[in-house]
């Protein structure tokens, strides 16, 4: 008996030794570094170098910009993508034919899997001088800035997060009990307060799950704001990849990461608190 | 409604329409298309440099995709046996992996290997017998490892919900009849769960192919498409780019619509 239970500790030992090593070696040490960094100076001729000092945190304003842009963009980001993908998940949930609907929700996903590189990038054609405003001068309207702009950062973001925003809605509005529609309208509600009052408020976790998931990507987004906002909207992400590759300022570069963990870490637990009060249920796990 | 659903679709998808279209463009301009030609994909093909990274991507998904599916799979196996408080520290590390911005992942990663490998060189230095010892650096390996990380979380999770749902008399059937543990996991746990680490793979392997901003820390003097695609963006669109992104697009598509085949064979039946 004795035997067996060693037999079995190891085994589960063994399955799980190169995912902890790994998890252990990429993930909990390279956090553990950047707290280290982060209260450390920057060396003379960049990188890094030891000390215990606060001083980079107390430098983070001089970020300001990058933040202000980051937190006010990715919440409107997020609100849009909302906005838009919310009658999308409900057509394909509740109204779209049975037969359609695997092929649409397939139609959802496919755009979040082929590369937002590439994706944004289309976008930079389509914004720029010759297209959009060639197409808007034709017909008489001069002078058309959209590339480089809040605007056009702000429509790469919902085109770039929209599938995100999408699954998690379709998801909880797919499991949603249809027999509580029929019993609302039975007992005389109309269809908008059936809406707010068991469609809406049931599907709260996935919005939830969605909105914080496409929050949080947001927050650290780099390739949407450099090539549709040409370097004039600034993001954290572009702030980190200036300090890490550019300026070699590695401690304050830190600071800012440890911060936006933390920022990120808040957005969370607001939003699972959020749909745990409004539902009483959990937010919806994607896979 | 209808009308709002169709048109959300067409934003989807026309940009990706536009780069397809104009990636057989004749002329060299994004504006107007000239006539129908695959010249730039011939010019792409016989870049050396863009030949190179695709190379490279092909390498480093493969390997990091490869490396996911395994341990990522030996891992939810491994969660499937344990107590509900190593499950929740996993669950929480697991999440993490893939929660955590590519940005902070990518800058910790590079931060942590250049401390190792400040450690690690000289230590090999001293001990090496002759005057060439190897020394660690930037490149492939960090890469691999980087992508691994939330690729094998992943694996870990689309694993684990399969595992879930396997039918767990067939398991009790097959010990009660006397098959060793080994010849159980051969023949009733495995084919029930290798669609989902196919899946797993699949997936793993796109997002390794497509990542930029990972890639763009911890890559070092090596180059992959995503690093190489950035860079001429930012040096100027060119028509080679819309060919390059209509492949990158194609094989993808491809790829994820083969990763959900696969997930929905043979599933359980309940």
């Amino acid at each position: 008996m004795y035997g067996n239970r060693f037999r079995h500790n190891f085994l589960t030992a063994l399955l799980l030794a190169p995912a902890t090593a790994w998890l252990v070696v990429f993930l909990v040490l390279p956090f553990i570094a950047i707290a280290v960094f982060s209260v450390g100076e920057r060396a003379p001729e960049g990188g890094y170098q030891a000390a215990f000092t606060f001083a980079q945190y107390a430098n983070l304003p001089a970020r300001a910009t990058a933040f202000w842009n980051t937190m006010v963009l990715a919440p409107v980001g997020a609100l849009a993508c909302l906005l838009v993908a919310y009658p999308v998940a409900y057509y394909l949930a509740l109204q779209a034919p049975q037969r359609w609907r695997l092929i649409l929700l397939a139609l959802v996903v496919i755009p979040f899997w082929t590369s937002l590189l590439m994706r944004t990038y289309a976008w930079m054609y389509i914004l720029g001088g010759r297209g959009i405003p060639a197409l808007l001068a034709f017909v008489g309207i001069e002078d058309v800035r959209l590339i480089n702009t809040p605007g056009a950062v702000l429509l790469g973001i919902v085109y770039g997060y929209l599938p995100l925003m999408i699954l998690p809605i379709y998801v909880s509005l797919e499991r949603l009990d249809r027999r509580l529609l029929e019993a609302s309208a039975d007992l005389g509600a109309t269809p908008l307060s059936t809406f707010l009052g068991v469609t809406l408020k049931l599907s709260l976790p996935g919005v939830m799950t969605g909105f914080s998931l496409v929050m949080i990507l947001l927050l650290g987004e780099y390739l949407i704001p450099t090539l549709l906002g040409g370097g004039k909207v600034f993001f954290i992400g572009n702030a980190l990849v200036d300090l890490f590759l550019q300026s070699r300022n590695w401690p304050f570069g830190s600071a800012i990461a440890i911060t936006l963990v933390l920022v990120s870490v808040v957005v969370l637990i607001v939003a699972n608190r959020i749909s745990t009060r409004v539902s009483g249920a959990r937010r919806v796990d994607l896979i | 409604m209808r009308a709002f659903v169709i048109a959300v679709f067409g934003f989807l998808y026309l940009p990706i329409a536009l780069v397809v279209l104009f990636s057989f463009n004749a002329g060299r301009h994004a504006s107007e298309f000239t006539g129908f030609s695959v010249q730039w994909y011939g010019t792409a093909l016989s870049n050396p440099f863009l030949v190179e990274a695709l190379k490279n991507s092909l390498f480093i998904a493969t390997t990091s995709a490869l490396l996911a599916a395994v341990f990522g799979t030996a891992a939810a196996l491994g969660l499937a046996r344990v107590g509900i408080r190593t499950r929740a520290v996993f669950d929480a590390l697991l999440g993490a992996a893939i929660v955590v911005p590519g940005v902070v992942i990518g800058i910790s990663t590079l931060v942590a290997l250049v401390q190792l490998f400040a450690f690690v060189n000289p230590f090999l230095a001293s001990i090496w017998p002759d005057d060439q010892p190897p020394r660690l650096s930037l490149g492939y390996g960090s890469i691999i490892a980087a992508h691994g990380l939330f690729s094998m979380a992943l694996v870990t999770m689309i694993v684990g919900t399969r595992l879930g749902s396997l039918d767990r008399n067939l398991v009790e059937a097959s010990s009660d009849l006397y098959a060793t543990p080994l010849t159980t996991f051969r023949s009733i746990v495995l084919p029930q769960i290798m669609p989902a680490v196919v899946a797993g793979f699949l997936l793993a392997f796109t997002f390794s192919f497509d990542d930029f901003i990972i890639a763009f820390f911890v890559a070092g003097a090596q180059t992959t498409l995503p690093i190489y695609v950035f860079a001429s963006i930012r040096r100027g669109v060119t028509p080679e780019i819309n060919a390059i992104a209509t492949i990158v697009l194609v094989a993808s598509v491809l790829l994820v619509v083969l990763a959900q085949w696969q997930l929905r064979q043979r599933k359980p039946s309940n």
